[in-house]
């Protein structure tokens, strides 16, 4: 299956996939800030290149990336991307004390916070799909770039450039009310994965 | 002053005066080509290297290879001559430490060597380079003069 072959119908079952994984997730950030999370409907997007830097507010937006790669029956990337604005009052929520100010940049202890978030987001997020899809998938450890939207996004850009000009995100954000943290978490299955996953739910059978 | 962007897996051409302007490169390359008579400068920004390693390869401006090829061409067709072309790049970073663990290993480091090697078969020379690192690169290439102004998050601004 290409990217091409996904119809409408296709991409909502995508979409109400990442309902339950970011429900999921939503539900395990709550508990960790000891803070309601909202979230918006997730979204299953097909963008073109020239559109992919603009699904955060534009390619010069610096933003803190959570990313990690998933192997196993499912492949592809997961990022957490958060404005640094918005890293830093998810960091004051989470930490009890502050850390040194240094503009946009971010200390060890802060960076490591923010990859653990991205990893229990990302491990809740996968362990719903897998409870219902029945399909093995493993995050890896997880990695964390500060930088613009644009560079960070050509990161799973690449990987598909290699088979089409279209990449497909399922895209959701969280917002914690109060603090008015908002971030974006995107599922990036790889054009391989989509056959996989059809299969699981059902959608579509063996050809 | 005509400012003109360029997207990902887009080339563009123009005549003095003007910029090109490319946004967030990240393991992508930009690639500024400027011809010192004419002042006639094309900017590209690829995101793989080769165009027969892929499948899907109907998207020229995508490849170090074909995007060179036709970057050299439309500059012609505005009076450029190939002769008095000079290149420099930018970009092909490596943005996260999970690309050296799969097949994504070192794309920004491989798409520098490609475009080095399409201009070296093209007789252009590179003649000033600022690629690797970890970070993101905004570039303008400007027209009067061909300098290339490289801007990042935390890394400085500077002129090649």
């Amino acid at each position: 299956m290409d990217i091409s072959d996904l119809d409408s119908q296709k991409l909502d079952v995508l979409t109400e996939i990442g309902n339950i994984g970011a429900g999921n997730a939503a539900t395990a950030l709550s508990k960790l800030l000891g803070k309601k999370v909202e979230m918006n409907v997730p979204k299953a997007e097909v963008l073109g290149f020239r559109e992919v830097a603009g699904l955060l507010g534009g390619a010069e937006l610096p933003v803190a990336c959570v990313l990690l790669s998933v192997d196993g029956d499912l492949k592809g990337i997961i990022m957490f991307i958060l404005e640094c604005s918005a890293a830093r009052g998810l960091l004051d929520m989470l930490l009890t004390f502050r850390c040194e100010e240094n503009g946009m940049l971010f200390t060890e202890l802060e960076v490591s916070a923010l990859k653990e978030i991205g990893n229990i987001l990302a491990s809740s997020y996968i362990s719903a799909l897998s409870t219902l899809t029945g399909l093995r998938a493993m995050p890896s450890v997880p990695d964390f770039a500060v930088d613009m939207a644009g560079a960070i996004l050509s990161v799973p850009a690449i990987e598909f450039g290699k088979t089409g000009d279209s990449v497909l995100f399922i895209k959701t954000e969280f917002f914690e009310g109060s603090n008015r943290v908002a971030g974006n978490f995107l599922l990036v299955p790889f054009v391989e994965s989509y056959n996989v996953l059809l299969k699981a739910l059902g959608v579509i059978t063996d050809e | 002053m005509n400012s003109v962007t360029v997207g990902m897996a887009d080339l563009n051409v123009l005549k003095h005066p003007g910029v090109l302007v490319t946004l967030g490169l990240g393991s992508c390359v930009g690639i500024a080509l400027y011809d010192r008579r004419t002042k006639v400068i094309g900017l590209a920004h690829i995101m793989l290297p080769y165009s027969y390693q892929a499948k899907n390869n109907s998207n020229i401006a995508k490849f170090a290879d074909t995007a060179i090829y036709k970057l050299v061409e439309e500059m012609e067709k505005l009076g450029a001559h190939r002769a008095s072309i000079v290149a420099k790049l930018a970009g092909g970073a490596q943005m996260f430490a999970f690309e050296s663990s799969n097949e994504l290993m070192r794309i920004g480091y491989r798409n520098a060597a490609a475009a080095r090697e399409i201009l070296e078969q093209l007789g252009i020379p590179v003649v000033a380079e600022d690629t690797g690192g970890n970070y993101g690169r905004t570039i303008e290439l400007y027209s009067d003069t061909g300098k290339l102004r490289i801007k990042t998050i935390g890394h400085g601004i500077r002129e090649i």
